[in-house]
C-alpha cells in the first residue's frame, strides 16, 4: 500500500529538491553571470549578483583573440571519435563477458577498471615518447586514440552491465535460427541495447570533451580542443576571472545542450537496472 | 614529346619554383598568458611585414600548464615547440641540461651589452646567454599616499620592515574594511614562497648552506616566519592564506590594502582604469633590515630556443624582433609608454618619455637591487633570488608553502611549520643525492 503523502510534506521535499539542483547548478550560473561582467565586477567584494554593468565585451576579446572554431572543430572530433572507436571494441568485449563468462571474467573487469585508478601523469612520458616516435603529437587521430584507450573501461562496464539484462534466450533463439556471430551482434544484440548504448555514447562523449590532462599534454596549436582553449585564459598575474568565464561558457555551451536535449536517455541509461 | 606535355612540364616547373621561393616556415611559439604577451600577439603584422617567410603559431596557456607541457616537451625532445617562454627558474637548470640554444649570435643590432645586468645574469650559464629577456619583474612595496598622509607617516624611498610594520598598524582600519598589508599566503613554490624566500633573504635567512643543509631550524627563518605571521594576522585581510597575486591585487584595486608588496609589473594594474585607488599610489623598494639584502625578487619572462629545433633560425628572427629595442619603440607608438615590456633594456629607462612613467624608476632600482647570483646575506650554493635553481626545488618548496600557508591559517604554529618544513626539505634533499 502506498504511503499517505501530506502536501506538507511534498511542498518540503519540492522545496527541498529544487534548493539542491539550485545550489548544483549555481556554479555554472555564476560562470555564465561572470562572463557578462567587467575584471573589476568579477572580482568585487562583496560580489555582485545581477545590478553590475552587463558588457560583451569578453566575448568580443575572447572571439577576437582566439579561433574558437577550430578548437571546437578538435573538440568534436576528439570527443566523438573516441567514442565511436571505443564502442566499436567494446560492443564485442561486453557480448563476450555478458554471454560468454569465462572463469577470470570478473578479474578481467575489475582489472580493467582499475587501470582507471592510475594517476595519469604516471604514464605521460612514455606516451609522450610513442607519440612523438609516431608523429601522432598535436594531431586528432592520436588523441582519438589516447582517449579511446583510456575510455575504454568504461565503456566495456557500461555495455557489460546493459548486456547482462537482455535474456541470453534470445540470443539462442537467433542462433537456433542459423544467425551467425557478426548478424547475432549487429541485428539481433545491438537493436536490444540501443538506449544503453546510446547512453553510454552520451556520457563518454561528456567525458571526452571534459577531458584535460591528455588533450592540454599531447597538442599544441593543430589539434587542441576547447580545454586548452580555456586554459589559455587564466593567468598568474593580472585579472581574467571575466574572460576565463566567457571562453568557459562558449566551451562547455555546445555539451549543455547536447546534455539537455538527451537527459531522458541519460537518466535512463544510468539508472538501467537498478529498478529490475 | 608533344608540345602540350612540353607546355604542362614547363608549367610545373614554374609551379614548383614559385612555391620555393614563397615557402613559409612555421615556427610555435609557447606563451604565458599575460598583458604584454597577449599585446605582442596583436602587433605581429609588423613582424609579418618584415619577415613574410614565417609564419608564427601561438600556443598561449597559464603559467603552470605551459611549464608542465614544455618542460615534458623539451625533456623528451617532442619538438612541438621553436620558442618557449621561461623563466630566469628554468634557464640556468635547462641551459646546463644542454636544453637550450645559445643565444650569443644574435645580430650585433639587437645589442646584448644593452640588456639590464641583473636579468642578463640570471640568463646566462657558462658565459652563453640561453633565453632572451622580454620582460623583467622585481618586487617592491605598493602604498596608499592617501592613507599614509591621514596616518601622519611618510613612507622612506628605501624602508625597513620596522617601517613596514609601523605603516601597515598606522593604516588599519578594519571597521572601515581597510588592511594595513596584504601579502601573499596562497600556498606554492611561485606564490607565498617566492614572497617569504626573498623576505627571508633580508633576515639573513637562506635556503640552504655551502654543503647543502637545509636552514629552517635557524634563527633567521624564525624571525622571517613569526614577522610575516604576526604582520598579517595583526593588519592583514581575513582569509590571507587563500590569497595570492590576483587576491591581492583586487583587494588594493578596490581600497582595502594600505600596501602590497608584490611584483613590480602589478605597478600598471594599481593604476589602471580598474583600479579605484589609482591616483593614491606610492612606490617605495621593498623592505630590509639592514643586512645588506632587501626582500625584493627578480624574474624575467624569456624567449628561448629547445635545442633541436628544425626552425632555429627562423625561431632566432622571431626573438631578434621580439624583444628588440624595436620592439619597444613600436609598443610605445602603438600603445603608450606605459604599456612598454617593463624590466629589460638599459636604454628604455635611459628614454625620458619612459622616465615620466611614475613606476619606471621604481622598477628599474628595485630590479638592480637584486643579485639573483649572490641573492643572501651568506655564502649559498646555489642561484636565485626568490628560488633555488635545481630541479627539485618546485616540488619542495610547494610542500614548504603548505606549511608555512598553514601557520598563517593558524593551523599549525610557526615552530611547527619550520620544524615540518625542515624535515621534509632534509628527506627530499638526502634522496635526490645532495646531503650524502
Amino acid at each position: 500500500m502506498a504511503r499517505n503523502v501530506t502536501p506538507a510534506r511534498k511542498a518540503t521535499v519540492t522545496v527541498l529538491a529544487w534548493g539542491i539542483g539550485f545550489l548544483i547548478f549555481f556554479p555554472i550560473l555564476w560562470t555564465v553571470l561572470t562572463s557578462f561582467k567587467s575584471e573589476g565586477d568579477a572580482v568585487a567584494i562583496p560580489p555582485v549578483f545581477l545590478n553590475f554593468h552587463w558588457t560583451l565585451e569578453n566575448y568580443a576579446i575572447v572571439n577576437q583573440r582566439s579561433d574558437y572554431l577550430l578548437h571546437f572543430w578538435n573538440s568534436i572530433v576528439i570527443s566523438f571519435g573516441s567514442t565511436f572507436l571505443g564502442l566499436v571494441i567494446a560492443i564485442p568485449a561486453a557480448w563476450a563477458m555478458a554471454f560468454v563468462p569465462g572463469r577470470r571474467t570478473k578479474d578481467v573487469l575489475m582489472w580493467m577498471l582499475s587501470t582507471k585508478m592510475m594517476p595519469s601523469v604516471g604514464v605521460l612520458i612514455p606516451i609522450y615518447l610513442l607519440f612523438r616516435n609516431t608523429g601522432l603529437l598535436d594531431t586528432r587521430i592520436g588523441l582519438v586514440i589516447v582517449l579511446t584507450l583510456i575510455d575504454l573501461p568504461i565503456i566495456v562496464w557500461m555495455l557489460y552491465t546493459y548486456f547482462k539484462e537482455i535474456p541470453g534466450e534470445i540470443l539462442e533463439a537467433a542462433r537456433m535460427d542459423g544467425a551467425t556471430l557478426r548478424s547475432e551482434i549487429l541485428y539481433v544484440l545491438t537493436p536490444m541495447a540501443v538506449p544503453g548504448i546510446a547512453s553510454t555514447l552520451l556520457l563518454n562523449v561528456i567525458l571526452a570533451w571534459n577531458e584535460a590532462f591528455w588533450t592540454l599534454n599531447l597538442t599544441a596549436a593543430n589539434a587542441a580542443p576547447l580545454t586548452a582553449f580555456i586554459a589559455s585564459y587564466s593567468s598568474p598575474e593580472g585579472l581574467f576571472y571575466a574572460k576565463l568565464s566567457a571562453a568557459s561558457t562558449m566551451a562547455i555551451a555546445p555539451i549543455l545542450i547536447l546534455g539537455w536535449f538527451s537527459q531522458k536517455q541519460l537518466v535512463r541509461g544510468l539508472t538501467f537496472g537498478a529498478v529490475k | 614529346m608533344t608540345s602540350t606535355l612540353r607546355a604542362l612540364f614547363g608549367a610545373c616547373a614554374v609551379a614548383a619554383l614559385a612555391t620555393v621561393a614563397t615557402a613559409e616556415t612555421t615556427i610555435t611559439v609557447a606563451t604565458v598568458n599575460n598583458g604584454d604577451m597577449i599585446r605582442m600577439q596583436g602587433l605581429m603584422s609588423d613582424f609579418y611585414a618584415k619577415h613574410p617567410d614565417i609564419k608564427v603559431n601561438w600556443v598561449t596557456l597559464e603559467e603552470n600548464v605551459l611549464r608542465q607541457k614544455v618542460t615534458t616537451d623539451i625533456a623528451t625532445k617532442g619538438g612541438q615547440y621553436d620558442v618557449m617562454t621561461i623563466g630566469t627558474y628554468e634557464v640556468p637548470i635547462w641551459g646546463k641540461q644542454g636544453w637550450l640554444e645559445s643565444l650569443n649570435d644574435l645580430p650585433a643590432s639587437w645589442d646584448a651589452n644593452d640588456i639590464l645586468p641583473a636579468i642578463r645574469g640570471g640568463l646566462t650559464v657558462d658565459g652563453k646567454l640561453y633565453a632572451a629577456p622580454f620582460y623583467g619583474e622585481s618586487s617592491m612595496v605598493m602604498y596608499r599616499t592617501d592613507l599614509m598622509k591621514k596616518a601622519g607617516l611618510t613612507m622612506p624611498d628605501k624602508p625597513t620592515w620596522a617601517d613596514i610594520e609601523k605603516a601597515a598598524d598606522a593604516m588599519t582600519d578594519k571597521a572601515a574594511g581597510v588592511y594595513g598589508i596584504c601579502l601573499r599566503g596562497k600556498a606554492g613554490w611561485g606564490e607565498n614562497m617566492a614572497f617569504l624566500t626573498a623576505m627571508s633573504n633580508s633576515f639573513g635567512a637562506s635556503w640552504f648552506d655551502m654543503k647543502w643543509q637545509p636552514q629552517f631550524n635557524g634563527d633567521a627563518w624564525k624571525k622571517t616566519i613569526n614577522t610575516y605571521v604576526d604582520l598579517m594576522k595583526k593588519d592583514g585581510p581575513p582569509g590571507a592564506s587563500n590569497n595570492g597575486f590576483n587576491e591581492n591585487l583586487a583587494l588594493f584595486q578596490q581600497g582595502k590594502c594600505g600596501m602590497w608588496i608584490d611584483a613590480t609589473v602589478a605597478a600598471s594594474f594599481v593604476t589602471g582604469k580598474d583600479s579605484t585607488v589609482a591616483n593614491d599610489v606610492g612606490f617605495a623598494l621593498a623592505p630590509d633590515n639592514g643586512l645588506g639584502k632587501r626582500s625584493n625578487w627578480l624574474w624575467a619572462w624569456s624567449l628561448a630556443i629547445p635545442a633541436g629545433t628544425k626552425h632555429s633560425d627562423a625561431a632566432k628572427t622571431f626573438i631578434d624582433w621580439a624583444t628588440s629595442k624595436d620592439y619597444l619603440a613600436l609598443v610605445a607608438s602603438k600603445e603608450g609608454w606605459a604599456n612598454v615590456p617593463p624590466g629589460t633594456r638599459t636604454s628604455l629607462y635611459e628614454n625620458p618619455e619612459y622616465a615620466k612613467v611614475p613606476f619606471a624608476k621604481m622598477t628599474l632600482d628595485s630590479i638592480n637591487s637584486a643579485d639573483p647570483t649572490h641573492p643572501t646575506v651568506n655564502p649559498v650554493p646555489y642561484v636565485g633570488v626568490q628560488f633555488v635553481a635545481i630541479p627539485e626545488f618546485q616540488g619542495i618548496a610547494n610542500d614548504v608553502g603548505q606549511q608555512f600557508s598553514a601557520a598563517l591559517a593558524g593551523t599549525e604554529t610557526v615552530d611547527e611549520a619550520l620544524s615540518k618544513s625542515q624535515d621534509l626539505t632534509v628527506r627530499a634533499m638526502t634522496k635526490a643525492g645532495y646531503i650524502k
